[in-house]
């Protein structure tokens, strides 16, 4: 069988069920006692193993099958979550990722699990324990009432049935002479001893550690036999090296208490409370279950979709943004022809297009979710090794944007947050220190607002220290004392997302910001979006991103300058006007006019794109329209107004490189390019 | 035994030049030109090539020749070099000839104006013409480019 042919299923799939086996081990971290979500990464689990046997990934089958045998015993109870389990149920699944990651660059997805493998079956054995255990006190393995010793169904019911048919149940505790050389000997002569007075139901530690004297020098058996239990545990001490043997007898009660060792305590105490405790557990689990069955609905609900390449969807864009050029130039041809038949087909035409743009474009758009759903996970971590304590709230994960804006936002994302987290968020004694909780909490919102996507980072720490910011840009050449003077704080703020600050020595310096900040800036930008920030000194910093809703169609207005044509996107545009030359105001050597009773400065557009045809200054009355960027306005003379069109941003090739004021091209109706104006460039 | 070789045959003012059919995607008549302000002055501007915007630069001007006025012979090369894909405004372009990779020599220092850099050699055609090879990577060199706009500025 071919498998290439289901390799990018298997990809696709595997890569489903790593993001929902970390999910939900961030959610049973913060409520281990939940055995419903245990039974979800284990199917998660179980059904990689089986996807990756089949399609011959060894290592990667070997090491989900050791991270379920782990997961099954905590489903069965027999196990309860730790942060040990946990750090290597993590670290196991981070090999995964990487291992998938590699079958998707066409590797073969090898990797050395082996610490991991050892790791996890010292877990399934208990022995890490043991680990844990020898460096404190040796009485764990003593204790008297065997909690440690749960038992699982079947021996249970063995030790039971024994017990009824006459026969007893004894709990041996052995220890070993200290001076015991040959621990795995002894024990094996134990062992050898009882086997001849009856049968071991099971011994703590597991027979197989005790060959391995992976035991400190005690260790219990719970055996069935006929003879004395005194009887038994006086032979067992007679052999040499054994201190002690001591012998008790497992009546019904406390088989059962050993069965379940969590309520040991309650059965026996008296039979009669052990009734109410069961009710009263019971019916915590009940309402347990019945709140995980009112939120179970909701995430398991299997969507209706199919997975289409991506390509195709590209090429379907491309091929729609074609139809759209001709319709526009229908629409054109049908207005000068001017007959009604044909002014009204095209107007149904146009009315088609328009709703099948909206769904083409609603195919593209993808949740944010895709590149929040890693954060929890990386938070987490970066906090581990920070020693901070974080909350990282997620709002608005479901705000949906262009594919193209999300395969590109993830990394400028990841690096904010590892900002805030870095050198935005106090240490926890820091915290307290300043009055504020512990645990530091930093906010990802998204959220729609116009024909923007926002996404914010907002972190409670200590916020920038603008005064040092101001002296560092200073001393970094990027701006003069003067200017910086007469900055307000938050264009001082901004001053972090200059590339002057990019060098490593400001990470201690001033207040720990400025690392690569231009680079995320740089990024946000090329995607025709913009990056601010807003902090408080002492109360925290919010870095906010603003994004077009798509990158391949846009609303524009169309104007002249001329002879040429050119595109400037409406979202940037305010309001349209007219005025006459008369009313320009001269302020210090710039053009300012007076708009809604503010200053504004006025720039010329012909003069920026060097036109040869249009001169404003031959104009009496000029039309000019507002831009905005942030709070800053301008206002941009023009020749004359097209009108609004729809535009399909086409690339201008890598020839011509970046070209100062001008964000790409399009092909108007009439099948000319038209360049689009980018309006931030305006802005001086 | 050297390669055979297609190549598009086009003029600038009398000298022919030669570009191995291989690196050519079309030829078209001259079209609308939308200008592109800040960049440098062979640069023409850009075309719709069929829904696909293509820079348009001006042979003669990258060449540092003297640019002629537009006539009814004259053609946009669009050639494709790498991701690149530029056209060229030539005089003419109205022939395809057969070279063998033999009979290209080096070219001198300079040829009819164009420096030796640009040029690939000088071919001898089987009819006894002679075609100036263009070197399209460098003709393309974008780093130039930048030198030539600094200098300008």
């Amino acid at each position: 069988m071919d498998m290439n042919a289901y390799l990018s299923m298997f990809i696709d799939e595997s890569n489903d069920h790593l993001q929902a086996l970390n999910e939900n081990l961030l959610k049973l971290e913060s409520d281990p006692a939940d055995i419903g979500i245990v039974q979800i990464i284990f199917r998660s689990a179980h059904t990689l193993k089986g996807m990756s046997a089949t399609m011959g990934f060894e290592d990667l089958a070997s090491l989900t099958h050791e991270m379920e045998n782990v997961l099954d015993l905590v489903r069965n109870g027999k196990l309860t979550m730790d942060a040990f389990i946990f750090d290597v149920l993590f670290k196991g699944l981070d090999a995964l990722e990487t291992m998938v990651a590699d079958i998707t660059a066409g590797g073969a997805g090898k990797a050395d699990v082996a610490e991991l493998l050892s790791s996890l079956k010292s877990i399934v054995d208990g022995s890490y324990l043991a680990k844990d255990a020898a460096a404190g006190t040796q009485a764990a393995a003593k204790n008297e009432n065997g909690a440690s010793a749960d038992l699982d169904e079947f021996q249970l019911s063995v030790l039971k049935q024994s017990v009824e048919s006459g026969l007893k149940a004894v709990r041996l505790d052995i220890e070993l002479e200290d001076s015991c050389v040959l621990k795995a000997a002894r024990s094996y002569m134990v062992f050898n001893f009882l086997e001849q007075h009856g049968e071991v139901i099971k011994s703590i530690p597991s027979v197989t550690d005790l060959e391995q004297e992976k035991f400190d020098k005690s260790f219990t058996v719970i055996l069935v036999t006929a003879s004395d239990e005194q009887a038994i545990a006086e032979g067992a001490g007679n052999i040499s090296e054994i201190a002690a043997a001591a012998a008790s007898l497992l009546d019904e009660a406390a088989l059962e208490a050993l069965a379940h060792p969590e309520i040991p305590e309650a059965v026996k105490a008296a039979e009669a409370r052990t009734a109410d405790v069961q009710a009263a557990s019971s019916a915590a689990a009940e309402a347990k279950r019945q709140t995980a069955a009112a939120s179970a609905p909701a995430a398991p609900a299997a969507s209706r979709t199919i997975r289409v390449d991506i390509d195709r969807l590209d090429s379907l864009m491309n091929l729609f943004s074609e139809l759209l050029i001709d319709r526009v130039r229908l629409e054109q041809l049908a207005s000068e022809i001017g007959r009604t038949e044909l002014s009204e087909t095209v107007e149904h035409l146009s009315r088609i297009s328009g709703d099948l743009q909206n769904i083409v474009l609603k195919l593209r758009m993808v949740p944010i979710d895709s590149v929040f759903n890693r954060f929890p996970r990386m938070v987490r971590d970066l906090a581990k090794n920070l020693n901070k304590k974080v909350d990282l709230v997620i709002v608005g994960a479901d705000t949906e944007l262009d594919r193209t804006v999300i395969d590109e936002i993830g990394d400028p994302l990841v690096h904010l947050l590892r900002n805030s987290l870095d050198h935005g968020l106090e240490t926890t004694d820091g915290r307290l220190e300043a009055g504020k909780p512990e645990t530091g909490t930093i906010f990802l919102r998204a959220y729609h607002s116009g024909n923007h996507v926002f996404i914010e980072v907002e972190e409670d720490g200590r916020g920038i220290n603008s005064e040092k910011v101001k002296a560092k840009a200073v001393e970094n050449g990027v701006l003069s004392a003067q200017e910086a003077a007469r900055m307000t704080q938050d264009e001082i703020n901004n001053l972090i997302f200059a590339p002057g600050f990019s060098t490593a020595d400001t990470i201690s310096d001033i207040s720990g910001r400025g690392v690569g900040l231009d680079v995320v800036r740089s990024k946000i930008l090329s995607l025709g979006g913009n990056v601010s920030v807003e902090s408080k000194a002492g109360i925290g910093s919010k870095f906010s991103i603003q994004l077009p809703l798509t990158l391949s169609i846009i609303t524009a207005m169309l104007i002249k300058l001329g002879s040429e044509k050119y595109a400037i996107p409406l979202s940037s545009i305010v309001e349209t006007g007219i005025l006459s030359r008369d009313s320009i105001l001269n302020v210090h050597g710039s053009r300012m006019i007076t708009y809604r009773n503010a200053v504004i400065p006025l720039v010329s557009l012909g003069s920026v794109l060097e036109t040869a045809d249009f001169n404003e200054e031959e104009e009496l009355e000029s039309e000019y329209l507002v831009i905005r960027k942030g709070d800053k306005w301008a206002a941009v003379i023009v020749d004359d107004f097209i009108g609004q069109s729809e535009i399909v941003l086409k690339s201008m090739g890598g020839y011509l490189g970046q070209i100062p004021a001008v964000s790409g091209a399009t092909i108007l109706g009439d099948g000319q390019v038209a360049l689009i104006i980018d309006p931030n460039a305006l802005f001086k | 035994m050297g390669e055979e070789l297609k190549v598009i045959v086009f003029a600038l003012g009398e000298e022919e030049y030669g570009i191995e059919v291989d690196k050519v995607k079309t030829v078209e008549r001259l079209m609308p030109v939308t200008r592109v302000p800040k960049t440098p002055a062979f640069v023409k501007g850009v075309v719709n090539l069929r829904g696909v915007v293509v820079p348009v630069i001006d042979l003669r001007g990258r060449f540092g020749l003297e640019e002629t006025e537009s006539t009814d012979q004259t053609r946009i090369i669009i050639v494709r070099s790498g991701e690149l894909e530029v056209g060229f405004v030539v005089d003419r372009a109205n022939d395809v000839t057969d070279i063998n990779t033999d009979n290209i020599d080096l070219p001198p220092e300079v040829v009819g104006g164009i420096q030796a850099k640009y040029l690939r050699g000088i071919a001898k055609t089987p009819q006894g013409r002679l075609l100036v090879m263009l070197n399209l990577s460098e003709v393309l060199n974008k780093n130039e480019i930048v030198q030539l706009e600094q200098m300008e500025a």
